[in-house]
C-alpha cells in the first residue's frame, strides 16, 4: 500500500503540512499544490520539516509554482510534475488522502 | 482633511480571491484622494514576487497590476521584514516598484518600504483607517 498525499494551503498559515508529515508513512508521495507549494522553496523556515523526512517522494505541481514566481527557488530533490505528471501519481499509489 | 488609509495584506495570491480583491480595493480607493499606503505581512509578501505566470492554472495574472500603484498615487508600500526573511525571501526576490515625484521633476522614487515588526507596529498606531485582506 502506498498513498499519494497532497497539501494544498501555505505552511505558514496552517498546519496542514505538519498534520500531513505526522502520518505519511515511508514509501508514499507528498504532493505540494495551490499554496502549498510555498513549502517547498529553499531556505524558508519550515524547509527542514522537509529535508528531515526520509523515505517520502515529494513533488510539486509545476504550473502551481510558476504561477507563483517560485520554480527558480525550489529545493533540491523535490520533483516537479506537470498535470500529466500528477495523474500518473494518482495512477501509481493506492489511494490519495488530500489534506486540506 | 485626508485621512491616513492602510490596506493589510495577509494573504498569498491565487489560493484565495483576498490578494486580487484588495488590490481592487485599493484602486478603486486611490481615486478618494486619501493618503493611502499597502502593507505586506506573512504569506501577503508573496503577492510581489517577482516573474509570476499564471497561464497554467487559468487564472489572471494581475502581478504586474502592483507597478501601476505608484500612477495612482499609492507610494508607499510597506513589507515586513521578519515575514520575508521566514520566507528565505529577499527584496530581490520581490518587483521593484517606483513612482514618480513630480514636485521633484518627476523623480522615480522607491515605492518599497522594508521595516520591521516594531517599526510596521507603529506605521500602523498612525493610521485612521485599515482595511485587513
Amino acid at each position: 500500500m502506498s498513498l499519494l498525499h497532497t497539501v494544498n494551503k501555505s505552511p505558514f498559515e496552517s498546519n496542514t503540512l505538519d498534520a500531513c508529515l505526522n502520518l505519511a508513512k515511508s514509501g508514499s508521495t507528498v504532493l505540494l499544490i495551490e499554496d502549498g507549494v510555498y513549502a517547498a522553496t529553499s531556505g524558508n523556515a519550515v524547509a527542514d520539516k522537509i529535508k528531515n523526512t526520509s523515505g517520502i517522494n515529494f513533488c510539486v505541481l509545476g504550473p502551481d509554482a510558476q504561477a507563483r514566481g517560485i520554480e527558480g527557488k525550489l529545493a533540491e530533490g523535490i520533483k516537479v510534475v506537470d498535470y500529466e505528471g500528477f495523474v500518473d501519481l494518482v495512477a501509481e499509489h493506492d489511494a490519495v488522502q488530500a489534506w486540506l | 482633511m485626508a485621512k491616513k488609509f492602510m490596506y493589510i495584506n495577509r494573504k498569498a495570491p491565487y489560493g484565495t480571491i483576498y490578494a486580487l480583491e484588495s488590490l481592487e480595493v485599493v484602486l478603486i480607493g486611490a481615486a478618494f484622494d486619501q493618503d493611502v499606503s499597502l502593507a505586506f505581512i506573512g504569506d501577503g509578501v508573496y503577492q510581489l514576487t517577482k516573474g509570476q505566470d499564471t497561464k497554467a492554472i487559468g487564472q489572471k495574472n494581475f502581478s504586474p497590476v502592483y507597478s501601476a500603484l505608484g500612477d495612482y498615487e499609492v507610494t508607499k508600500i510597506y513589507i515586513e521584514k521578519e515575514s520575508l526573511e521566514e520566507r528565505g525571501l529577499t527584496l530581490d526576490d520581490l518587483q521593484h516598484l517606483v513612482w514618480e515625484d513630480e514636485d521633484e521633476d518627476y523623480a522615480e522614487k522607491d515605492s518599497i518600504r522594508l521595516v520591521s515588526r516594531a517599526e510596521l507596529a507603529d506605521v500602523l498606531d498612525e493610521q485612521d483607517v485599515l482595511l485587513s485582506f
